[in-house]
């Protein structure tokens, strides 16, 4: 009998007893599967060449995609302000959906509402449905704001969404005055840093423009405050704590204009706190006064940067920047806006990582990465990569267009570990198995679901890209600052010693290498 | 659990009152009817149920798609299955579900991938069938060991006109006959998941069942003890630990619907002798349409907990001769001992311990059992997306005065429990960390929590130990601070 009550075992061992192995061996009888010729023979062509030629000649069907769809950006966003309730307009089952994935990534309540569109909505529209929803989440959740955005069902029929929350207003469902900024996600359109984009542009144009039209656009009285706009971040917890200290360090008041860190960063202590943290209202209000814009990832911010810069802000915008002169920049940047000079505390950081690298480079040296993710943090770690001497021999967003295609191969050629390296913009995982078999590198950058090309292809997986559902609390370190250089330098050297040393395990054939000072 | 019945009783209607103030009038009526009390003796729960969601109200539901995709057709592992529109669907059901396979991803097996269409602003604009014709293709050059497609709709596709049915018919045609199965199973259709479940059933019925040559494979030849396990999703391993006793009593597994199941075993299907059914909600549909048209009948079976395993085992049997009886009683001697361990370990650590579960399918009422094997009481219950047949079935499981909420809104939940203060909390992950950071503990009664299985007599073992780990963390101790604690 496989199981025992001493030793109760779960199912990575229960399903290896010879029972069940029995069991399952018997079951092929009735699946009718191929040949196992034929199933290798089709596992070795997959690893070719050819195979790798016509997965590229594909332009319709897309297989594993790095990307998610636009209001899972705006749910995000939703999340970064003060005891701001998310209402997506449109399906249901969209919100359940957005809510399971960053509850699987930060281990962390996400609430969200839907306006529950069903058939009569489609034929009818949702106006109904807003209505009703806007009263039901205003007096069941007593938020301070309601930020509004939409699924594709509502895009497709046409959903006037600023019309409609204007009406639920006149009908009673929520104050008059009450704020609901609202932006269309259409999921047919970019992918979840768009709709990162596109919602954080309907709360500034919210609160900057005159409230839809309801007040006076307001006036801006510029200040000596810096904004500083994060993007899309599946490190945002640990990321927005260094974001705030390096602020601090230089004394500069900054706005954070999106700040979700609070909401995914409750204690356990009794009591569930819906709202936690997040910019105010006030905070946004500021924001048109500032004195300049720090937008740390390009493409999840271009129209709210093109927004920002009309209002007669200068705006700063980087790469997700990782690594060393990616922070000196960052730091640079904020010394010039304000003329204060670098903090002596984060002068001596930069040379705690400079050193931590001159340790551990030699390990690094050379190695080939593959890499995949939002085209931002890309940017930011091959950077990363070329200063510690390796190289990132393939970079892949799904997300990534032209404009970062360019970018990314300028990066290469600033570097002689460039050479050689290629940017893949639209391509997706499947493609990227590909690529591993037909240029195998030594490890890959990616999230979660990486490990199924770790697989395949036994290339070992750093994991630094979100979604991360299959390894604990990484969120809560930082991977921007020096702070942050310092986190990915140990991850990346972890993966390397634990590879090498899996490598040299085998008794009396490899273990003269496993060596006990590396 | 030292309130007397009637005691509770009175509890529970304050409690439904509290948050009924909470909502507008209007939908404060309209969400009275799904939340009650069980009063013994009823044929039902007495609440309404498989009704519109109110907007706005944090629903815990899901959608058509997340029925037909994430439920009936996704662990179908050696077909392929299209999330036909934009990228998100898929993306965020993409292996999230555990159904648990053996098979060479990619090449042989395909359920832990993400195949999607995709679909962006000129598809919505001219239509997606041309895309979805090109789609084919390269499945079939790039997979060319899927034994079959489906095409699992997100919302567009419904709304801007397409016609996948004729792209299906003209794709199978082209592949000489290849099952190609378009699902009408658009997120907006229906209140819940549950019409996905019922138009992925439909679909096989339609594009499988009724297409198939039914000697498409000569090789199978029956035995007078053939069954096929309908409804286990193999999450964590569920239909292998249950395949592994009906299989020890003598039975024929011919197929399994569908966790770890391949097309073969679905179109052999129907020359079983007896469709077995855990997930009643899910599929039942297909088991009485196999009823009507091929006379193979179907029996509920529940094995969670030894008490309704050996109940299951005994009502399967019955339907065989006395040979299958013998061993049936065979098989629950043999993990009789072992059962006896388990109870015997736990139950100490657990016995009057209550529990409140939210949770979709079967489950809401199938493990209250197992439950009770344990010695722990079921104090509050409630279906994602029950009917009021599942609702009629929960009457033989759960006791006087059970709390009872349909469609349950993140509110309300949260307030039932804060105010009951249960020692367990089963539900999902959109819940899991809300009653934890209440200091509750809690299980995801979907995902089995990344643990399972759950099923059979070696999947209660596990159960056991995973509540009892759950209850008795001494994490729990510690959510005050001491200097609070104090005070």
């Amino acid at each position: 009998m496989p199981q025992s009550a001493e030793k109760i075992i779960d199912h990575e061992l229960l399903f290896r007893q010879p029972e069940y192995q029995d069991m399952l061996a018997k079951k092929k009888e009735f699946e009718f599967n191929h040949s196992d010729d034929k199933i290798k023979s089709i596992v070795e062509w997959t690893k070719t060449e050819d195979y790798k030629q016509k997965n590229f000649a594909r332009d319709s069907l897309a297989v594993n995609p790095a990307k998610a769809c636009q209001p899972l950006g705006a749910v995000f966003v939703a999340n970064g302000f003060a005891k701001t309730l998310s209402f997506v307009h449109g399906s249901q089952g969209c919100v359940a959906y957005y809510r399971s994935h960053f509850s699987r990534h930060f281990k962390e309540p996400t609430s969200c509402v839907s306006s529950s569109m069903t058939e009569d909505a489609a034929v009818f529209g949702g106006l109904n449905n807003m209505v009703d929803g806007l009263a039901n989440a205003y007096s069941l959740y007593k938020p301070d704001m309601i930020a509004v955005s939409t699924t594709c069902m509502a895009e497709v029929i046409g959903d006037d969404v600023d019309a409609f929350i204007k009406t639920s207003k006149q009908k009673g469902s929520i104050p008059e005055e009450f704020d609901v900024p609202f932006a269309h996600t259409p999921a047919f359109v970019g992918s979840h840093i768009t709709g990162y984009d596109n919602a954080l542009m309907g709360v500034l144009r919210h609160f900057w423009d005159g409230k839809a039209k309801t007040t006076e656009p307001l006036v801006r009285v510029p200040d000596e405050s810096i904004n500083f706009i994060g993007g899309f971040d599946g490190f945002v917890v640990g990321n927005m704590k260094e974001i705030r200290r390096i602020f601090d360090l230089f004394g500069v008041k900054v706005n954070i204009l999106c700040d979700p860190s609070g909401n995914w960063n409750t204690p356990t202590d009794g009591e569930f706190r819906m709202y936690a943290g997040g910019t105010t209202k006030e905070e946004v209000i500021a924001g048109l006064h500032a004195k300049a814009t720090i937008v740390f990832q390009e493409y999840c911010s271009e129209k709210t940067t093109k927004f920002i810069r009309e209002h007669g802000q200068e705006v700063v915008v980087l790469n997700a920047p990782v690594g060393v002169a990616g922070t000196d920049k960052f730091l640079m940047e904020i010394s010039r806006l304000t003329g204060k000079p670098i903090p002596a505390v984060l002068e001596k950081e930069r040379g705690e990582v400079v050193d931590a690298m001159a340790d551990s480079q030699a390990h690094l040296h050379g190695k080939r990465y593959a890499l995949y993710g939002d085209p931002d943090q890309m940017l930011g770690y091959a950077a990363f990569l070329l200063e510690l001497g390796a190289e990132p021999a393939h970079v892949l967003a799904t997300n990534g267009g032209k404009e970062w295609e360019i970018k990314m191969q300028a990066l290469f050629d600033s570097s002689p570990y460039g050479a050689g390296c290629k940017v893949y913009p639209k391509r997706d995982l499947w493609h990227l198995r590909s690529l591993l078999f037909t240029e195998p590198v030594d490890f890959m950058i990616g999230n979660t679901y990486g490990k199924f090309l770790e697989r395949d292809t036994k290339t070992p997986l750093v994991r630094l890209v979100f979604p991360i559902f299959d390894r604990h609390h990484y969120h809560r370190y930082a991977t921007w600052g020096y702070d942050g250089a310092m986190r990915v330098l140990v991850m990346l050297l972890d993966e390397f010693f634990e590879a090498l040393d899996g490598n040299t395990m085998e008794i009396a054939k490899t273990d003269y290498s496993y060596d006990i000072i590396r | 659990m030292t309130a007397t019945v009637e005691e509770r009783k009175a509890t529970n209607k304050a409690l439904i009152d509290e948050v009924l103030k909470a909502y507008p009038e209007k939908m404060a009526k309209r969400r009275a009817k799904h939340l009650g009390t069980f009063e013994e003796g009823k044929p039902d729960c007495g609440v309404k149920s498989n009704i519109k969601s109110l907007p706005g109200v944090m629903t815990i539901r899901g959608c058509a798609y997340a029925g037909s995709k994430g439920v009936v057709w996704g662990p179908i592992k050696d077909m392929v299955h299209i999330s036909h529109g934009p990228v998100g669907c898929g993306q965020y059901s993409w292996a999230a579900r555990r159904n648990y396979y053996i098979g060479t991803t990619g090449i042989d097996t395909f359920v832990t991938m993400q195949f999607t269409s995709d679909f962006q602003e000129k598809d919505i604009v001219f239509g997606g069938d041309k895309k979805l014709d090109k789609i084919i293709d390269e499945i079939q050059e790039l997979f060319p060991l899927n034994k079959g497609i489906s095409i699992q709709s997100e919302c567009p596709i419904g709304l801007i006109g397409d016609d996948i049915e004729a792209v299906s018919k003209k794709k199978s045609k082209e592949y000489v006959g290849k099952t190609i199965v378009p699902v009408r199973c658009e997120g907006f259709r229906g209140v819940s998941q549950s019409l996905g479940h019922h138009l992925a059933n439909d679909a096989i019925r339609d594009w499988v069942f009724d297409k198939v040559d039914p000697n498409k494979h000569p090789e199978f030849v029956s035995t007078p003890y053939d069954v096929a396990i309908i409804g286990d999703y193999n999450i964590g391993g569920d239909a292998w630990s249950s395949r592994i006793l009906l299989e020890e009593m003598g039975l024929r597994v011919i197929s399994q619907w569908s966790g770890d199941g391949t097309i073969a075993e679905i179109e052999n299907t129907p020359k079983a002798k007896l469709n077995v059914l855990h997930c009643y909600r899910s599929m039942n549909y297909i088991s009485r349409h196999m009823e009507e048209k091929y006379g193979i009948p179907w029996v509920e079976y529940n094995f969670f907990g030894p008490t309704m395993i050996e109940k299951s085992l005994r009502e399967i049997a019955s339907h065989f001769d006395d040979a299958i009886k013998a061993k049936a009683e065979e098989v629950i001697a043999k993990y009789k001992p072992l059962m006896q361990a388990v109870v015997d370990k736990f139950k100490p650590r657990l016995e009057g311990k209550t529990v409140m579960l939210y949770i979709g399918g079967l489950r809401p009422r199938h493990v209250i059992g197992a439950y009770e094997d344990l010695g722990m009481i079921v104090v509050g219950t409630g279906y994602e997306f029950g009917h009021n047949d599942d609702y009629q079935r929960t009457t033989h499981y759960i006791k006087d005065a059970t709390l009872i909420y349909d469609d349950v809104t993140g509110f309300e939940f949260e307030h039932f429990v804060d105010k009951i203060k249960p020692d367990l909390v089963g539900s999902g992950i959109k819940e899991k960390y809300v009653f934890q950071k209440m200091g509750v503990p809690f299980r995801q009664m979907h995902s089995w929590d990344y643990s399972g299985p759950y099923h059979g007599y070696d999947g209660f073992a596990i159960f056991a130990r995973d509540m009892d780990m759950a209850i008795s963390s001494p994490i729990w101790g510690l959510t005050k601070a001491p200097w609070k604690k104090a005070a």
